[in-house]
């Protein structure tokens, strides 16, 4: 099981804060490493970066798809490229080139997706990606990641410069709430255990990994022991793990700032459906479009909440039989 | 300055290939053949001298690269390939048959030789100058050459890569434009309106060339000309003709992908056999 921080309040780094310092210790560690932006450096602190090392931290401009492509070029020539912009960007723009020039090609390109969901606020619908996991559960062999807190960032960070394909991160650029104690270890492709429980299993990822803790608090108080994972990697997904929650629990609720009919939700219940079929409740957005507003009202909007989770959890194991 | 000599023997090997393609799409019975044949010239002339290259060490990290743009021209650079050494000849035969390591658009891991995976429109000339760019940022010499079409230039990437590559001054960098004036559904110019490659690339800041692109002399001098630019990439516009050297082709108004009939594609390799032996014969 993984330790969590015993109070969850917002941290004082932003996630871009710990990105940052890890593209430049990877920079000054390895000369292969190279970083690329579409405009979006001053957003993430990296501008610095682009100063220390003008031929291996470039600013393409406000060009997604080539940005994409360079970074695949520049990884058959054997560089360790990543690649920044705003989720909606990194995603479903450059769906293609994603696709195509990287994965299709066996290249070995990070995409770095910032802003996630109801955390793009006040940049409003335009930028809010409720899909941008999507294209990279679709093609195949990509990875797809989502980090909650500055923690966990940095142990992922560490862990991807060293694996090989087509790897998506997502994370909130500004200061989530933190969950993990500094130095937690993480490994991509198998799901956080941080909680155990016996009557219904909770999947979250990002912003919902903290309102999963809060709302197993909250079903403790009324008797219903809960089970909760950070199931930060997406793809691939850590089946073993559904599946054992699904035997031990009967009941799950999947929590995420995403469609679910695209997103975790989706990729919980088909392998519960095809391993160990239990009710699946599903906490996230149900095909909307996101919409401008503080990150606060959008969470009260798009039910993102302990409540919501909790709500769910009593529904999912009121359905066993 | 390339020697008469040199020149001589890019030209014979230029009608090797179009031959030698003919014959693998014959093995077909269908094909990309116009805008296999509208690049065989500049392929006899990159590969049959200019580009540092070793067939028996296709990865060779100092190679110079080729990102065939238009994919779907691949046909022709497997036969360039070939011809080369990089596999046996009679591999031509399987094209797009089951199993292949030639499929219709260049694929970098199944076919030796192929330095990128291309086939959506536009996407090599961003990975065309990611690989420059690796050049730049690892200190290494090794040229990036990149093919694309006048109907791919169609896509908005094309432009995004051309403002990147003039702002990161990729002068290890030398982009042909095929300009046979067809794209799938007719004349480029009737699709997708002026074709000014020339003014459009030198706009964007790239030193440009505009030549025959059947005339290996021509093409020869062009890319030595672009080799000792310093501090902007390089665009040399093909003036070609769509199916050139394969009459069937040539003379089809949507010659973009045809089916023949064996016995009228033979005909056609056997004027091009006629045309090889011709330019054999030449006196230097």
């Amino acid at each position: 099981m993984i330790k969590t921080l015993p109070e969850l309040v917002k941290d004082k780094r932003g996630v871009r804060d710990i990105i940052a310092a890890s593209l430049e210790a990877q920079m000054d560690a390895d000369p292969r490493v190279c970083y690329l932006d579409a405009d979006l450096m001053n957003c993430i602190g990296t501008r610095k970066l682009a100063a220390k090392y003008p031929l291996r931290a470039i600013n393409c401009g406000i060009a997604e798809s080539n940005m994409i492509g360079v970074a695949a070029g520049m990884s058959a020539a054997g560089m360790i490229p990543y690649a920044h912009t705003f989720g909606i960007f990194a995603s479903r723009r450059v769906m293609d080139q994603a696709f195509l020039s990287v994965a299709y090609a066996k290249l070995n390109v990070r995409v770095l997706g910032s802003d996630p969901g109801v955390t793009a606020a006040l940049n409003g619908g335009t930028h809010m990606p409720f899909e941008d996991m999507a294209p990279y559960l679709a093609i195949p062999k990509a990875i797809a990641i989502e980090v909650c807190d500055c923690a966990q960032a940095a142990s992922i960070m560490e862990q991807v410069k060293d694996m090989y394909g087509l790897i998506y991160i997502r994370f909130m650029r500004k200061n989530p709430v933190a969950v993990y104690p500094e130095g937690t270890k993480f490994e991509v492709g198998r799901g956080a255990l941080l909680r155990d429980g016996d009557d219904v299993t909770i999947m979250a990822s990002g912003i919902m990994v903290a309102e999963s803790l809060k709302a197993a608090d909250q079903l403790a108080a009324e008797g219903i022991s809960a089970r909760v994972i950070d199931m930060f990697t997406w793809k691939p997904i850590d089946a073993a793990l559904i599946e054992e929650s699904a035997r031990k629990t009967g009941a799950i609720v999947t929590a995420e700032n995403h469609n679910y009919l695209s997103g975790l939700g989706a990729q919980v219940a088909e392998v519960v459906t095809s391993t160990y079929p239990v009710p699946v409740m599903r906490v996230g957005v149900e095909d909307e479009f996101g919409e401008v507003g503080p990150e606060d009202y959008l969470r009260k909007r798009f039910e993102l909440t302990a409540e919501k989770v909790v709500a769910k959890a009593k529904a999912a194991i009121a359905m066993k039989k | 300055m390339r020697t008469a000599a040199e020149l001589h023997s890019m030209k014979v090997f230029a009608e090797e290939i179009r031959i030698a393609t003919l014959e693998e799409f014959n093995s077909l019975g269908s094909g990309h053949v116009g805008g296999a044949m509208s690049i065989v010239e500049t392929l006899g002339v990159l590969y049959g001298g200019v580009m540092n290259i070793n067939p028996s060490d296709p990865k060779w990290e100092d190679r110079d690269r080729l990102v065939l743009s238009k994919g779907h021209a691949g046909p022709a650079l497997y036969a360039t390939l070939a011809l080369k050494g990089y596999f046996p000849k009679e591999m031509l035969s399987t094209l797009n048959k089951p199993g292949t390591d030639l499929p219709s658009h260049a694929d970098r891991n199944h076919t030796p030789g192929i330095d990128m995976t291309t086939g959506s429109l536009g996407q090599g000339v961003s990975t065309a100058m990611g690989l420059a760019m690796a050049a730049k940022a690892m200190n290494k010499d090794y040229k990036t050459y990149l093919i694309v079409g006048d109907g791919e230039c169609n896509e908005g990437q094309v432009w995004e890569g051309a403002q990147f590559a003039a702002h990161q001054k990729l002068d290890n960098l030398v982009l042909f434009v095929d300009w046979n004036k067809k794209q799938l559904d007719g004349l480029t110019e009737e699709i997708s309106g002026a074709a000014n490659f020339a003014e459009k690339f030198a706009a964007f800041g790239w030193h440009v060339q505009q030549i025959n692109g059947h005339d290996v002399p021509s093409i020869a001098g062009a890319i030595d000309t672009a080799l000792s630019v310093k501090g902007k990439p390089s665009c040399i516009v093909l003036d070609t003709i769509k199916g050139h050297g394969c009459t069937i082709a040539e003379t089809v108004a949507d010659n973009h992908s045809i089916s023949f009939k064996p016995e009228v594609m033979n005909e056609a390799i056997e004027a091009a056999r006629a045309v090889l032996e011709k330019v054999k014969a030449e006196v230097l």
